[in-house]
């Protein structure tokens, strides 16, 4: 927990911002007095424990949980009072568990240990008096000047002072941070660039301002002051300086860099905070069911201190001739003879809330995660990934999905752009990716005409220089061929936005190459094979708020501000041009161009308000945006460009098929609303027959809010009889509008329940021109209404986190925009359409597993206590166990756990494919049906049920009579053993019964713990244990076993106990089946798959063939 | 929860060390196994009425002549009950019942004459019963040593803690010492065939042979193998309710001291508050001539054990033994039943299965 203490001592002497020496050199007197700080080290701690607060910290940790408390506590009142049943029965299993979780944690922790301190002693290497000097990576301080390798890891957040390369960049990759594996470019601050051998750099003397550490892995602002002939320059820092922990350096041979937040205040040690935990449907029902059970417990320990102490009245039933009290006792007061009496009676009775419930469940979502993992039907061979399960926390939660919320971008679509068409006063020109270029141009005429139009030569520049591209070299080729004019395959273009490369692609069909960025001068390589170098002057950065981003560039004396946009962004800043040219079509995503010329005296004004908006320590993002403001205006648009994201492989399908299953699937996405509603069309979101509710800005402005959301809920509700099939389309400001809370009148209230009074009637909803945290918004908006509907939502992007996090599933596509999205969800899969298996099929799967493990817990133990409790009316209260103490401790734990683990596991109540062929199946679990109240009593009343069957059976048989043919007798623990055995039988077979999916597995684990039942029980009554101070049970289960009756009960009542839960399940089926169960049989265990569809169904084959045996059978009868 | 704790120690798990993916690089290729895929080859069955009619119709089948044969076969033991408690005024034993006290040295007898209707072949058992007797209640229950009878010396001085208030007296302790022991059946029975001619012939009694041969032989021992069992006891005290100590239960040493086979049988504690336990065999003498030979008989009885103040009763039983057991009517009843509802219900099931199971049936098939 050093991340917590670290906080608290940051508090204490908590400024905004750090100020960093440098080498540790002091500024020269006469600046500013800083207050010194004191910074951690460079200690990663990620481990939880040391060796010697583990045992203490694990047990108060563990004994926080309300079930292992509970156990703790039936375990501390066997040791304190005398009760029926030795403190080994509840402290035996508590021990099992807490041992298993310790040891486990206890690895765990060992682990991180071990990369905690292979990390913290790793060498780096620092540079001391002008000597690179070896260091353990965790004795770096804050200030230390770094020398990072190519290929090696940065060891703390550093700051960029040099680099081996001329320019002062170097290349970093962020794979194992945020996922994104293209190489990204860092600079070097300016005045320190040329200082790149350790001598010279030990000579800089500056100090660093910046902020203290903060997560946000894309945002850090500071300064550096320079002391260069003891006059300070001061240059701004940003994110483009700062290398973080975890990254990597490439391309780059090597740099000097100098620490400023070390250890545990590294970004990468700030993002790896624990999320907050969720919890599924199915463990509130389960713990909804152990409130029951305790009350239950609490109510039957009740009922027989009351009995017991009515039936003692009589002190001769109290207190016999041959059962006497030791003084001691008869002294005790009755008031505390009572409560302890009830204590006993809870301790007797406590194993109808299993300990090992809790640790099969979990381990049935450890295990069963890896059947995602493994899913070979979830694999991306081009990506080479598979599923990720972050949280298994959750797996049956995949099957109760009500909502699904989809990004658009990335998620449904392939992020992969490709360039189509651009669009230049009002000329058409299309370049579409594997088509030659001049085959789709108009000709040589046309060629002729695009050259003579300036506009167009603009155009082409604008696209080949406002971009932040990089072109990356191929190392694997040695430098002969080193120039990008050399061919296509020494170079590609890598940039964080696949739009970006995508226009450069393009605008290269189109005749004009972008090569390289050198010295600040950008090359580009035009029709006539001349290249053309434009100054860099400045990057206006894209960010999603703005949608747009500009660069300002320098040729041949004029300079020129390019900007490129979404339309939205661009068009209220053009002040020429022909607007109405540029439309957007379908599925295409368009972004317009325009640019602006600017006078030296324009620039010398951009200077200015850029770099005082650069060096700004507080606010600078707000500023900046301020200042792009003011210099991205007067535009005089150019065209506009068109790239298609295709639609990801099987998306509409799977769409299809959560439509299908019951699921109602909302997109939520920034883009616009006619290329989110183009691609909704395509994936089969919204369907020809579908009837489009618009709910947009454009509808709210001709009429007010209120009145079209009273038309759309009037249009919903009057219709939907027999027009089922809705679509809403609605958009982000309108979102706001309808969930802004009541400022004029009270009833906007009640437009939040309007809205979603629309939405719960419309099969699909789009809501395009979302920010990040409206997804989020919406995700909570539908889980709080009065339903309270399961979401799952899925996304690829940093934009999806807030509604990744918010949904009760979180789903992260290994995408293009990073692993963040991945990172933060629940579950990672490599392609939307993974998500139909993940849900139809697991989901189904770990649902109706769960349920059955909860269900039958519960009904094994009440199997296993009420003979317990039905026993004492027979023993005068007097909390006598049925059974002995080593059945006790081993039935939950030995007798009967692992087959329903396994069944757990790997049950499948119906064939996979069915399952994936027929999405409707999905209906059948929803709404947690299988965990809901009537299912759980059917459970309880069977336990009891079974329970009197098998005590009253037993009852029977014993009744004052021998069941020997030798007339010997037999005594309390052969009934009790007699009970168990039956009970043991038939809570197995009764799994058995449920169980669809016999594999040779299962008949291991089912039999087998049958044996090890019979043949432990041989074993413990075989031999006097010498450490034990009773021998009750020897010879018991021989003798037992001996008896030819014994056996006939024994199989008569299994018989009994069983066939009730047989006919209802016949009955059930045959008079209400679910939709799951006809169909079960109708594919075959393994049908030729040519074959599968001719076949009639199975059951319709067997059964009149069947029917004839059983009418021959009663024939004869 | 262990879930989430393992990937929070793979977000923790230190990228840097491992290498970017390392442990991502070997779950990705892992051996394709149809146990991974989830598709191991699997027998699918299918409760429908189909499949389980013929199993319903077998279980009738096979239970109903079952029970039937139980049935007869415990209607066919013979078995007479005597209560001698001595209730009633008129019963023999009343006065033994009412004049009861511990300290009494001389034993109160008491003669009850009785008929039997119908000759006893084979072997007679002969078995003492109580009712309303307690033998397990907790606190009685676990009233015992048992490494003290299975003849450990350091129990046979120092008895459990579990004996208390029975383990010890006048600071000496009690062997064998417990609940269960002091409250040992100490009734003598003994039975007499009147004959015809007016005499009282006594009918031997086999002591031996009642207690399971693992717990005379095994679980319960003498301490000091074969030793002098005064000699052994010596320093212990018989349980308070006992007239004579342990060692003189029997002139046979073989049945004597903790293996006494009324004591062993007697510590076997009995399952519910009515039982009955074996107290003596009759053997029988020959084919030719039953073991009991119809007419009247006379029971003595020794009165010794008090059952009054707690409202119980005594009881004597004779009764003849099948492989089955004693006479017990409910395994028969029981499996005639459960073959019976098996055999309605597959009718039933039948009759859904014409009715209903042709339409889901056509149901499939229109789909």
């Amino acid at each position: 927990n050093g991340r917590l203490t670290l906080n608290c001592v940051g508090e204490e002497d908590w400024v905004d911002s750090r100020t960093i020496y440098i080498g540790h050199k002091q500024p020269p007197p006469g600046t500013e007095a800083f207050i010194q700080q004191r910074f951690p080290d460079n200690r990663i701690v990620s481990s939880k424990y040391t060796f010697w607060n583990f045992i203490p910290k694990n047990m108060f940790e563990q004994f926080r949980r309300v079930a292992n408390f509970y156990f703790l506590i039936i375990f501390l009142v066997q040791l304190i009072i005398d009760t029926p049943t030795s403190p080994i029965t509840s402290g035996l299993p508590l021990f099992f568990v807490i041992t298993v979780t310790a040891i486990k944690q206890g690895y765990e922790d060992w682990l991180r240990h071990k990369a905690d301190n292979a990390v913290n002693q790793c060498p780096v290497h620092v540079v001391q008096h002008g000597k690179v000097v070896r260091k353990q990576s965790r004795k770096i301080r804050v200030g230390d000047i770094v020398c990072v390798k190519e290929n090696e890891s940065f060891p703390c957040d550093l700051i960029l002072l040099s680099s081996s390369r001329d320019e002062g960049t170097c290349y970093v990759t962020t794979a194992s941070l945020d996922g994104e594996s293209s190489h990204k470019t860092y600079f070097a601050v300016q005045d320190t660039k040329a200082y790149n051998t350790e001598k010279e750099v030990d000579s800089i003397h500056a100090t660093i301002e910046c902020e203290q550490p903060q997560p946000d892995l894309y945002k850090f602002v500071g300064r550096i002051n320079i002391y260069m002939d003891n006059e300070p320059v001061a240059r701004p820092l940003g994110s483009e300086n700062l290398l973080l922990r975890g990254a990597t350096l490439k391309n780059t041979e090597y740099i000097y860099a100098v620490a400023i937040y070390t250890g545990m205040e590294t970004k990468m040690a700030l993002n790896y905070q624990s999320k907050s935990q969720k919890r599924s449907a199915v463990e509130k029902s389960m713990n909804a069911y152990l409130v029951v059970y305790l009350c239950i417990l609490i109510s039957k320990a009740l009922i027989n201190t009351v009995l017991k102490y009515v039936w003692q009245a009589d002190p001769n039933r109290d207190e016999p001739w041959y059962n006497q009290r030791t003084e001691t006792e008869r002294q005790r007061h009755v008031l505390i003879r009572a409560f302890t009496d009830f204590l006993a009676f809870m301790v007797l009775f406590n194993y109808i809330i299993p300990v090992s419930m809790y640790v099969t469940v979990e381990m049935q979502k450890f295990l069963g995660s890896y059947f995602i993992m493994w899913d070979d039907e979830m694999l991306d061979e081009e990506l080479g990934e598979r599923a990720v399960v972050n949280t298994s926390d959750l797996n049956e939660e995949l099957g109760q999905v009500e909502y699904v919320f989809t990004d658009k971008t990335g998620t449904l679509t392939e992020n992969n752009m490709e360039f189509i068409e651009c669009c230049v006063d009002g000329h058409v020109m299309r370049g579409a990716a594997g088509m030659d270029m001049i085959d789709t141009s108009p000709g040589p005429e046309a060629r002729v005409s695009i050259a003579c139009s300036e506009h167009e030569e603009l155009f082409f520049r604008a696209l080949c220089l406002c971009h932040t591209v990089q072109v990356k070299e191929e190392e694997t080729v040695d430098g002969i061929k080193h120039g990008i004019h050399q061919g296509k395959s020494t170079s590609f273009y890598i940039s964080s936005s696949p739009d970006e490369v995508a226009l450069v692609e393009g605008m290269k069909r189109l005749g004009f190459t972008y090569l390289r960025l050198k010295d600040s001068h950008m090359e580009i390589l035009n029709r006539e094979d001349e290249i053309e170098r434009f100054e860099l002057l400045e990057v206006l950065t894209f960010d999603s708020v703005r949608r747009r981003m500009s660069v300002i560039v320098r040729a041949t004396g004029e300079l020129f501000l390019f900007c490129k946009g979404a339309d939205s962004s661009i068009f209220p800043r053009i002040i020429s041009g022909k607007v109405d040219q540029v439309r957007a079509r379908e599925g295409l995503r368009t972004l317009c161009v325009a640019y602006r010329p600017l006078s030296p005296e324009q620039y010398e004004e951009v200077c200015h308000l850029l770099s005082g908006a650069k060096l700004a320590l507080q606010d600078r993002d707000k500023r900046l945006a301020e200042a792009y403001e003011l210099i991205e205006k007067d535009l005089i648009l150019l065209g506009a460009t068109a790239v298609e994201d295709r639609l990801q492989e099987k998306a509409a399908d799977t769409i299809e098929s959560l439509h299908k299953a019951g699921m109602k699937v909302w997109v939520l996405t920034g883009d616009k609303m006619e290329t989110a509603a183009a691609t909704c069309y395509a994936s089969k979101l919204f369907r020809r027959n579908t009837q489009i509710l618009e709910l947009t800005t454009k509808r709210t402005e001709e009429q007010s809010l209120h009145d079209v959301l009273f038309d759309l809920s009037r249009t919903v509700l009057s219709l939907s009889a027999d027009y089922a099939d809705y679509g809403l389309i609605i958009d982000g400001a309108t979102l706001s509008a309808v969930l802004r809370p009541g400022q004029e009148d009270s009833n906007s209230g009640s437009y939040k329940e309007i809205f979603l009074e629309i939405c719960r009637n419309c099969s699909a909803v789009l809501c395009c021109r979302m920010a990040p945290l409206q997804k989020a918004q919406i995700v909570k908006l539908i889980k709080a209404s009065k339903e309270h509907p399961i979401t799952l939502a899925v996304g690829d992007g940093a934009n999806d986190v807030s509604m990744i996090l918010e949904a009760h599933v979180g789903i992260g596509i290994m995408g293009k925009e990073g692993r963040q999205a991945a990172r933060n969800s629940d579950y990672a899969i490599p392609k939307f359409k993974h998500l139909k298996k993940m849900l139809l099929v697991h989901g189904h799967y770990y649902y109706i597993r769960i349920s059955e493990l909860v269900q039958y817990f519960f009904y094994k133990n009440v199997c296993f206590i009420f003979p317990q409790f039905l026993y004492q009316f027979f023993c005068g209260f007097s909390q006598q166990p049925l059974y002995d103490t080593a059945y006790l401790t081993l039935y939950n734990i030995s007798f009967t756990s692992l087959p329903i683990l396994l069944y757990s596991l790997i049950e499948q109540h119906i064939n996979m494919d069915i399952l994936k062929k027929d999405p409707s199946l999905y209906k059948d679990i929803a709404k947690n049906s299988l965990l809901r109240w009537p299912i759980f009593i059917y459970w309880t009343i069977l336990g009891v049920y079974d329970a009197i069957v098998m005590f009253f059976g037993a009852y029977f048989l014993f009744d004052n009579t021998t069941f020997t043919s030798n007339g010997q007798m037999f005594g309390n623990w052969t009934f009790g053993t007699l009970v168990f055995t039956v009970l043991v039988f038939t809570v197995t077979f009764k799994l058995a019964l449920d169980t669809h999916y016999w594999t040779w597995i299962n008949h291991f684990v089912i039999w087998g713990s049958l044996i090890f039942f019979v043949v432990f029980s041989l074993l413990w009554g075989g031999i006097i244990w010498p450490f034990l101070n009773y021998q009750r049970m020897y010879y018991v289960f021989m003798q037992m076993l001996s008896s030819g009756p014994a056996w006939l009960s024994i199989i008569l009542l299994i018989t009994a106990g069983l066939l009730p839960d047989v006919v209802k399940k016949v009955i059930w089926r045959a008079l209400w089946p679910t939709t799951t169960e006809p169909s079960v049989g109708t594919l075959p265990p393994s049908p030729p798959p040519s074959l599968c569809c001719l076949r009639p169904p199975a059951e319709s084959v067997s059964n009149p063939a069947l029917l004839e045996v059983t009418l021959c059978l009663s024939r004869h009868l | 929860m262990m879930a989430s704790g393992y990937s929070t120690k793979e977000e923790d798990g230190h990228i840097t060390v491992s290498g970017p993916g390392g442990g991502a690089l070997r779950g990705k290729k892992p051996e394709n196994t149809a146990f991974k895929q989830q598709r191991l080859p699997a027998w699918q069955p299918i409760l429908t009425a189909g499949t389980v009619l013929p199993a319903f119709f077998i279980i009738g089948l096979i239970f109903i002549p079952i029970g039937i044969g139980l049935y007869v076969t415990s209607n066919n033991i013979k078995e007479f009950e005597i209560d001698y408690t001595g209730v009633n005024m008129s019963s023999p034993c009343f006065n033994c019942s009412q004049n009861f006290s511990w300290n009494s040295t001389r034993p109160c007898t008491c003669s009850i004459p009785f008929y039997l209707d119908q000759p006893y072949e084979n072997n007679v058992f002969m078995y003492y019963g109580l009712s309303n007797f307690y033998q397990n209640h907790r606190r009685y229950v676990k009233s015992r040593d048992d490494s003290q009878l299975n003849g450990d010396l350091q129990s046979l001085k120092t008895p459990s803690k579990e004996c208390e208030p029975y383990a010890e007296h006048d600071n000496k302790p009690i062997a064998p010492c417990g609940a269960i022991a002091n409250s040992m059946f100490n009734d003598t029975l003994e039975l007499f065939y009147n004959d015809p001619n007016g005499t009282k012939v006594p009918i031997p009694l086999t002591a031996t042979g009642i207690a399971w041969w693992t717990d005379k032989h095994v679980k319960f021992r003498n301490p000091g193998e074969n030793a002098n069992l005064t000699a052994v006891f010596q320093g212990t005290m018989k349980p308070v309710n006992w007239r004579k100590p342990v060692y003189e239960l029997d002139s046979d040493p073989q049945n004597n001291g903790f293996i006494n086979e009324d004591f062993i049988v007697w510590m076997r504690t009995a399952a519910l508050p009515t039982f009955r336990k074996l107290y003596r065999i009759i053997h029988k003498k020959n084919n030719m001539v039953p073991t009991l030979p119809r007419g009247n008989y006379t029971l003595e009885v020794v009165y010794n054990y008090p059952v009054r103040s707690f409202e119980g009763r005594k009881r004597m039983i004779l009764s003849t033994i099948s492989w089955m057991g004693g006479k017990n009517p409910f395994l028969g009843i029981a499996y005639i039943t459960v073959g019976s509802v098996c055999f309605f219900l597959g009718v039933v099931l039948l009759i859904i299965h014409h009715k209903y199971g042709n339409r889901n049936n056509s149901a499939d098939i229109s789909n």
